[in-house]
């Protein structure tokens, strides 16, 4: 490529200018050189992109005032015996049950086995005091809210697809595949309890 | 077919911007004096009435932004200003809503025309996958703005669709918080859909450009699926079809006006008209009409994330139909037998809508037969929606793919101008269609 000193294009009467683009490339040019270059240049540009793209879908996770509006307090005294309260926990219903002695004693007594999702029932609520069941209160399907004491188990039934929970929340029947939830929570005290 | 440019500027101006910006030459030539098939049937207007629903939509929905307030406390309240207090502000929600269902109804009949027409085959592959692309905008846009009102119906629909995504292995929990912005559908879900309600249209316009220009390429298909010989089997879009699809818009109008005047409330529920209510679920919860047919899909698995696959395989399927059918043969006129199937297909697409709409366990005829097959009873929606499921599939992924194979279609007239003279799906084969016009 290198345009020799008196090659071709000097001769005759006129001359060209040496100033044509790349018409005198360095003979020295490391290719090698030029390509680091470009991929430098298209790595940093495409650092550039993901950094400033990471931030654009971040922005849509939940924002810091989301996050801190975890936990509630919540008094059992309200809740009567055999009835479910359901208050809003992190823009969620939350089941808050007072369950009859033979509701408990009908989910003790269902062997694992029956179970899509086995867990017992003593796992599911706090020890000694079975009676308290605290549940997130949308079915593990899509998400809709089941109705309480409904049913071919007596805990709850979905309206929305059909799913049928027992009462201790667990999957029985229908499309839904786990156990109603059980949030993080504690007694703080006989009477009052605190969620998330 | 876009052969070269006949247009000729007139004026002094005219002659000045096209040396400058050819846009009135490009208009000329795209919209008036495009080569058209000269046997377009009824079936090729529905693009031009899209269009116009596309620009309806738009200029409703910018106004309803003038006065929609995108806040839990203040949404629905605000479209119940917009019905009661804005000028005109009924007419113009009622035109926005009934729109979207008439954009869809639309939307089917001109995949319906496709699909019986061939319009997918070879060379007009990538003008379907916009297509597709474009219905695939069409329905996040049409699912997002059911959410805005803020009624029953628009949150626990977007609480059941957004955790769809849910059902996906290990990235499905951490996608289903993202699409909210929190623990569950709130404030934060509806601003971000507003916003993006506001943009998908602007997206889906775009696409629609793309979408015509891959239309002006090869040229309109036709009912014969014969491709244009020659000059002589087109005439010029305009005044031919802007007159044609002019008289389909009028007809069409008729219909929307009809909706919007007549009965505004009868492709909604009723149960959109009461507050958003997180702790209360209704006891039916139903998708707009164009949705369920996919909704019966949804319903037909009995596994949660099976369900959510087939749903989304249904639309996928439609992606890949142009490798799918083997036959060379794009109309149906000329395929006796994939014609039975194909009419089969609509019929199975109708009843997957119907049992979309019902409860799952509900009997087809009469009183539940008490037989059961599997998990359900024998005389179920949920039995009715897996066969039409099964059929839905099965006539993308196995009649067409095989019946192209095997099929004896009827003799192809050799120009779209043949017909004109003597329909040969109506002449023995072999026969020539007025040998005494032939060259």
């Amino acid at each position: 490529m290198g345009k020799p000193p008196g090659g071709p294009l000097s001769k005759g009467s006129f001359k060209v200018a040496d100033t044509v683009v790349g018409a005198n490339p360095d003979p020295h040019a490391d290719p090698s050189r030029r390509d680091f270059i470009h991929i430098a240049a298209v790595a940093g540009a495409a650092g550039a992109v993901a950094g400033i793209a990471w931030p654009l879908i971040d922005q849509m996770n939940p924002a810091g005032d989301t996050l801190a509006l975890a936990s509630i307090e919540f008094d059992l005294s309200k809740v009567v015996e055999g009835q479910q309260v359901v208050i809003k926990w992190r823009g969620k219903p939350l089941f808050v049950r007072n369950r009859t002695a033979a509701e408990i004693q009908k989910a003790v007594a269902t062997p694992l086995s029956e179970l899509r999702d086995p867990e017992t029932d003593e796992a599911r609520h706090k020890p000694g005091k079975p009676q308290w069941l605290v549940l997130i209160g949308t079915c593990t399907h899509l998400g809709c809210v089941p109705t309480f004491g409904g049913g071919d188990y007596g805990g709850w039934f979905c309206p929305c697809h059909g799913s049928h929970y027992d009462t201790s929340g667990r999957i029985r029947k229908g499309p839904a595949p786990k156990n109603l939830a059980v949030p993080d929570w504690d007694f703080l005290s006989d009477t009052k309890i605190k969620v998330g | 077919m876009s052969g070269p440019s006949t247009y000729e500027p007139k004026t002094g101006i005219e002659r000045w911007l096209d040396t400058r910006l050819p846009i009135v030459r490009f208009m000329y030539d795209t919209a008036l004096d495009f080569p058209t098939p000269k046997n377009l049937n009824y079936w090729w207007t529905f693009g031009g009435i899209l269009a116009l629903m596309l620009g309806l939509q738009i200029a409703t929905g910018v106004v309803l932004a003038m006065h929609y307030v995108p806040h839990v406390d203040y949404a629905f309240a605000s479209v119940e200003r917009i019905m009661r207090d804005v000028n005109y502000g009924w007419l113009i929600r009622y035109m926005h809503a009934n729109g979207a269902s008439m954009f869809f109804l639309a939307v089917y009949l001109h995949m319906i025309r496709n699909l019986y027409y061939g319009s997918y085959k070879a060379p007009r592959e990538v003008l379907w996958i916009l297509g597709c692309l474009i219905y695939l905008a069409m329905m996040a846009t049409g699912f997002i703005g059911y959410v805005l009102p803020w009624g029953q119906m628009s949150f626990h629909g977007a609480v059941v669709i957004t955790n769809l995504f849910g059902a996906l292995p290990i990235i499905g929990p951490p996608i289903t918080t993202w699409l909210w912005g929190g623990f569950a559908v709130d404030n934060a879900t509806l601003n971000r859909f507003f916003s993006l309600h506001y943009l998908l249209p602007f997206v889906i316009a775009g696409l629609v450009i793309l979408h015509i220009w891959a239309l002006h390429v090869p040229g309109n298909n036709n009912p014969t699926g014969v491709n244009v010989k020659s000059k002589a089997d087109t005439v010029p879009f305009h005044p031919y079809y802007t007159v044609k699809d002019g008289f389909a818009i009028g007809v069409f109008l008729l219909l929307f006006g009809a909706f919007v005047f007549y009965n505004p409330n009868v492709l909604g529920h009723a149960d959109n008209y009461i507050p958003a209510n997180p702790l209360v679920t209704p006891a039916h919860i139903v998708p707009e009409w164009y949705f369920l047919p996919f909704y019966a899909i949804l319903r037909a698995v009995p596994d949660k994330l099976g369900g959510v696959l087939l749903m989304f395989g249904a639309i996928a399927t439609l992606f890949v139909l142009p490798w799918l059918d083997t036959s060379k043969v794009r109309s149906m006129r000329y395929r006796p037998t994939a014609k039975w199937y194909f009419w089969i297909f609509v019929l199975a697409a109708l009843v997957l809508g119907y049992c979309g709409g019902q409860l799952p366990d509900n009997p087809v005829i009469g009183a539940p037969t008490g037989l059961m097959l599997l998990d359900a009873d024998v005389n179920s929606m949920v039995w009715l929606s897996r066969v039409a499921t099964l059929y839905f599939f099965a006539y993308f992924w196995i009649i067409l793919p095989v019946l192209g194979l095997t099929e004896t279609p009827l003799p192809v007239p050799e120009g779209i101008s043949e017909p004109v003279l003597s329909h040969p799906a109506t002449t023995p084969t072999g026969a020539a269609a007025s040998p005494e016009k032939r060259g």
